[in-house]
């Protein structure tokens, strides 16, 4: 907190951007999730695994907008550690997702099926 | 759907209810006459300190020199020794369960009460790992890491001092359950449904749960001070790739602790909804699951196992080119075999749960990651034989401890890789095999490894060595001791002999226990040695004394300053060229300085740790109880108090130059006064 | 100072210089720290969202998403929170530029907009419990209503840290201190946003189909 000293060159600082960026970014997000929530609530593409990959599609792009343009996340920020910092929290999420998922779908499928009087006696 | 009703409560109890919760007389266990005793013993002994702090008038000294202290030097120091206290906890339940199961066959049934004993091996396992096992790992890396690389401090100061009262939090929480109310008598994961309200409506799980939040935050916050510490404020010339290999271990451990103890927190916090707000994640109807419970906790519980050992890995790393005079063999791999195991130890969890019934694609995966982190883990050890071969290895008591590891680890190692099988872990899940197994790697690992290191550098942080003799005496009793105590319950394992059994039929398992006892009494002696190593040295600390700052000719940076250091770790920033820095300042012919000092500018002390923390163990306490008034108004004031603590600007004092010249003109004096 | 300018800074000196005879200050930390913090609570996300995966089909012959959720709600509920991303960034470009007036404003309103959007979510949230699809109905109910209910207590935090700092700036202005809390609010605020995207795409927008 020592007022002579700058903080660091203003590149590598996150949480600061051009105002076009915010323009830019915004317009981006604004048009991705219209799309999401048009293509579900319009059943334009019916339900089909093609709308489940569709709108997982668009949420991943709306992530990368928003960590480029809000975010600011590029490989200089920080030294580049943000960013790795990012990648390894990014595979570590989806390690906890898939495998979790992973495992409890194959315990699932492992189970004994319920019989016919346990499924009448389920709430 | 209709709300359920809730039952109407009498009229008289209701005020009570709302004013005490679940808080009555019947919560102080006076009818269990060991509960009793101890609780005598544990308040003798705490009023007798009292009393002696009182007496000696350090009440102040305490608040102002330690309490409030920013110091990461301090802050370590009191990690240790909270970790080294309730290691005498910790100890004491399992004395109480070896001597149970020595006597509770056929017709004895011992001295303990099933539910008490159920309540002695969760407390015991929840105590060794949240609150020793955590805090001596954690203390020694605050304490080592910003000398090793030549900072002043860590990089947020206060957020240290508030991290350890949190953990120091979560214990108070602990030993509270001792005396009023329970403890969970679950085993030390508190797996539902068994803790889930249906089979456990008591405050035990509610101690355990917020126990751990409570010591979680300090453990988290600690993550990220540390990890930033290493990244930002590493002395200039210290290139990732020339950081000592301790430093590089508190690096990844720290990232672990960031990216694990979430974790923890979620499935904790899942729990707690179950039990106090009717959810349905673990519980057995409604669609919950109570395998997706086992699933999170060990997602956290895995990297937790080398969150402990990594540290200890780093520990070995010091001390063994220091004992035998060379560099570090093979520091590349040894960080490359870090890394590796950072990153692998995200991919094993499932080793814990073979049984649970995922099937041949999922057990088969998880059974080869679990060997493959053996491989890195491996090499680590080749590296540490490596450096000491054609060393000229000096077997002073850090290095006996890592021999010590480096025996016993290996043999837990191997036992480890044997239930990486799935087919042989059907067989030996949670049998005695496992806990002999997870023992072997505990503490010939992490406690050996903590062992070494408060030998190693206690002269660094206190001024003198340690006493040889006792600590020769302490490590025979525990290596002596740790192999009596645990050989036999291998053999008791392959028998097919579960854990968390209070009581056996077979007379014929009798003699095992009976011999893991004498163990555990071993250990009892190698414990009461150090207490002893530890007096001892206090009283000869005059001859003990470590004048030269580098009592050992070690290579790395801590060893250039002081012993104790000054409160700003160093009077003039290093300059780092090489790996080993201090060493190849000294191969240089370093001269220290004389002239030219600065005034330095520090973090202040303040009281806001102390408050925050505990303000949290009352919300704690009220949660617990159910006492929302109270939880509500500290949780309140809780925010009201981080708040406040917000607005004025983090506090800094200068140290004047004529002080700087003062202490480092003294270390001068002392210097020439060896030569 | 970058880890290329403390090489540049050691290469420039003599091989046995072993310390630097001018003070040295490292780099302030606080916003790669908080970074990392964020990146834990990232974690604490993906264990819900973990849930929610494996649990989330498990109505118990309760009510499903397809039955509950009302996508135009969620859609006012997004717009809401993404205009308040955007109204945060203009607050920034203010307050790096100086203008403590507009920053104070521009703050302001995200603050409303946080509110608008907790405001709705409480209503849909009293909406279904008033319909019998409370969280203890079913474990779907309930990892729905603890991974949105956790996203909303971080806004909720959020708005009052940002009640805070707005206090601050107007106390003491833009001084370094502040700028550099008001840049964590500012990744506080927009992780939050990016949290969001992944509640609505997969438990809402997912949810919706049959």
């Amino acid at each position: 907190m020592n007022a002579a000293v700058p903080i660091a060159e203003e590149a590598d600082l996150p949480g600061r951007g051009a105002r076009a960026d915010y323009v830019r970014g915004f317009t981006m997000a604004a048009v991705l999730t219209a799309a999401a929530f048009t293509l579900v609530m319009s059943n334009a593409l019916g339900n089909t695994p093609l709308t489940v990959a569709a709108v997982m599609g668009l949420a991943v792009a709306q992530v990368v907008v928003h960590m480029v343009f809000f975010l600011h996340m590029n490989s200089r920020s920080e030294g580049g550690w943000n960013l790795l910092a990012l990648l390894f929290t990014l595979l570590l999420v989806l390690i906890v997702l898939s495998g979790s998922i992973w495992v409890m779908y194959h315990l699932n499928a492992n189970m004994v099926p319920p019989s016919p009087d346990d499924m009448r006696q389920m709430p | 759907m209709q709300n359920p009703q809730h039952p109407p409560l009498p009229a008289g109890l209701d005020f009570a209810r709302l004013l005490f919760g679940r808080l009555t007389w019947d919560a102080l266990p006076l009818h269990e006459p060991i509960v009793v005793g101890t609780f005598l013993v544990v308040a003798a002994v705490g009023l007798a300190v009292l009393a002696g702090v009182t007496r000696y008038r350090l009440w102040g000294y305490l608040w102002r020199e330690w309490f409030t202290s920013v110091d990461h030097k301090k802050i370590g120091a009191m990690y240790v020794i909270l970790g080294l206290v309730m290691l005498l906890r910790g100890f004491v339940d399992a004395l109480m369960m070896r001597a149970q199961q020595a006597l509770s066959f056929g017709q004895s049934h011992g001295f303990l009460p099933p539910h008490h004993y159920d309540q002695l091996f969760t407390a015991h396992g929840v105590i060794m790992i949240f609150f020793v096992a955590m805090p001596l790992v954690v203390g020694l890396m605050n304490f080592v890491v910003p000398l090793q690389i030549g900072a002043r401090d860590v990089a947020f100061p206060f957020l240290n001092n508030f991290s350890f009262w949190m953990t120091a939090g979560g214990a108070v929480m602990m030993m509270l359950s001792l005396f009023v109310g329970e403890f969970a008598s679950t085993g030390w994961l508190a797996y539902p449904p068994l803790s889930g309200l249906a089979f456990s409506p008591g405050v035990g799980v509610d101690y355990y749960i917020w126990a751990l939040q409570i010591a979680g935050v300090g453990t988290l916050l600690s993550g990220v001070n540390l990890v930033a510490t290493i990244i930002k404020m590493r002395a200039p010339g210290m290139s990732l790739m020339k950081m000592p290999v301790f430093a590089w271990t508190a690096l990844c451990t720290n990232v672990l602790i960031v990216a694990t103890f979430p974790v923890l927190t979620a499935v904790l916090a899942l729990l707690s909804l179950d039990r106090e707000a009717g959810t349905h994640f673990f519980t057995n109807d409604l669609g919950g699951n109570p395998m997706m419970y086992v699933n999170l906790i060990w997602i956290w519980g895995h990297p937790e196992v080398y969150i402990l050992i990594l540290p200890a890995f780093g520990v070995f790393s010091e001390i063994v080119p220091t004992f035998s005079r060379k560099p570090l063999f093979g520091y590349v791999s040894m960080v490359y075999a870090t890394i590796a195991i950072t990153v692998l130890s995200y991919l094993v969890w499932l080793h814990h749960f073979f049984t649970m019934g995922a099937g041949g694609d999922v057990n088969g995966f998880f059974g080869i990651t679990t060997m493959v982190i053996s491989i890195p883990t491996g090499a680590k050890i080749f590296n540490w034989l490596f450096t000491m071969y054609r060393g000229r290895v000096r077997l002073e008591l850090p290095m006996l401890w890592t021999l010590g590891f480096m025996v016993t680890f290996v043999i837990g190692g191997m036992t480890g890789v044997l239930l990486a099988v799935p087919a042989a872990d059907f067989v030996l899940h949670n049998s005695l095999f496992l806990v002999a197994h997870f023992h072997n790697v505990i503490i010939g690992g992490v406690v050996f490894g903590m062992f070494a290191g408060i030998n190693y550098w206690f002269p660094k942080a206190f001024g003198f060595r340690l006493d040889e003799f006792w600590g020769r005496v302490s490590f025979g009793f525990w290596l002596v001791g740790f192999y009596v105590a645990f050989m036999p319950l291998y053999v008791l394992g392959l028998m097919g002999v579960t854990r968390r059994m209070s009581h056996f039929d077979d007379p014929s398992l009798r003699i095992w226990f009976v011999i893991a006892a004498v163990g555990a009494g071993l250990i009892l002696l190698g414990i009461v040695s150090f207490v002893v190593q530890i007096a001892v040295s206090v009283k000869n600390r005059e001859a003990l004394r470590d004048l030269t700052g580098d009592p050992w000719d070690a290579r790395t940076l801590e060893w250039s300053t002081a012993s104790p250091p000054p409160e700003y770790n160093f009077a003039f920033t290093p300059v780092v060229h090489e790996n080993d820095a201090w060493w190849d300042m000294k191969a240089r012919g370093y001269q220290r300085p004389s002239a030219g000092y600065l005034p330095i500018q520090m973090p202040s002390n303040t009281g806001a740790g102390v408050i925050l923390a505990a303000i949290s163990v009352v919300i704690g306490f009220g949660l617990v109880w159910h006492i929302w008034w109270l939880a509500a108004a500290a949780g309140a004031g809780l925010l009201a108090a981080a708040i406040g603590h917000s607005f004025p600007d983090a506090g800094e004092r200068v140290i004047p130059v004529e002080h700087v010249v003062g202490v480092e003109c003294s270390r001068s004096d002392m210097i020439r006064s060896v030569a | 100072m970058s880890a290329a300018s403390q090489l540049r800074l050691v290469a420039s000196r003599p091989r046995t210089q072993f310390h630097l005879t001018e003070p040295y200050h490292p780099e302030n930390s606080v916003l790669l720290g908080f970074w990392i913090y964020l990146m834990s609570d990232c974690l604490i996300f993906s264990v819900l969202f973990a849930t929610f995966g494996v649990l989330g089909r498990n109505y118990a012959g309760g009510p499903s998403g397809a039955a509950l959720f009302e996508l135009p709600v969620v859609a006012v509920n997004t717009g809401l929170l993404l205009v308040s991303s955007f109204t945060y960034g203009m607050a920034m470009i203010s307050a790096q530029g100086g203008a403590r007036r507009s920053a104070l404003a521009w703050l302001g309103v995200t603050g409303l907009l946080g509110c608008g959007f907790l405001g709705l979510e409480l209503s849909e949230f009293a909406h279904l419990i008033g319909e019998g699809a409370g969280p203890q109905r079913s474990a779907f109910l309930s990892s729905f209503f603890t991974l949105v209910g956790t996203h909303g207590l971080h806004v909720a935090f959020g708005v009052i840290w940002l009640t805070t700092l707005m206090v601050q700036v107007a106390r003491r202005g833009l001084t370094e201190t502040n700028l550099r809390r008001l840049m964590c609010l500012s990744l506080f605020w927009h992780f939050l946003d990016v949290i969001w995207i992944a509640v609505f795409s997969f438990v809402y927008l997912l949810g919706a189909l049959k």
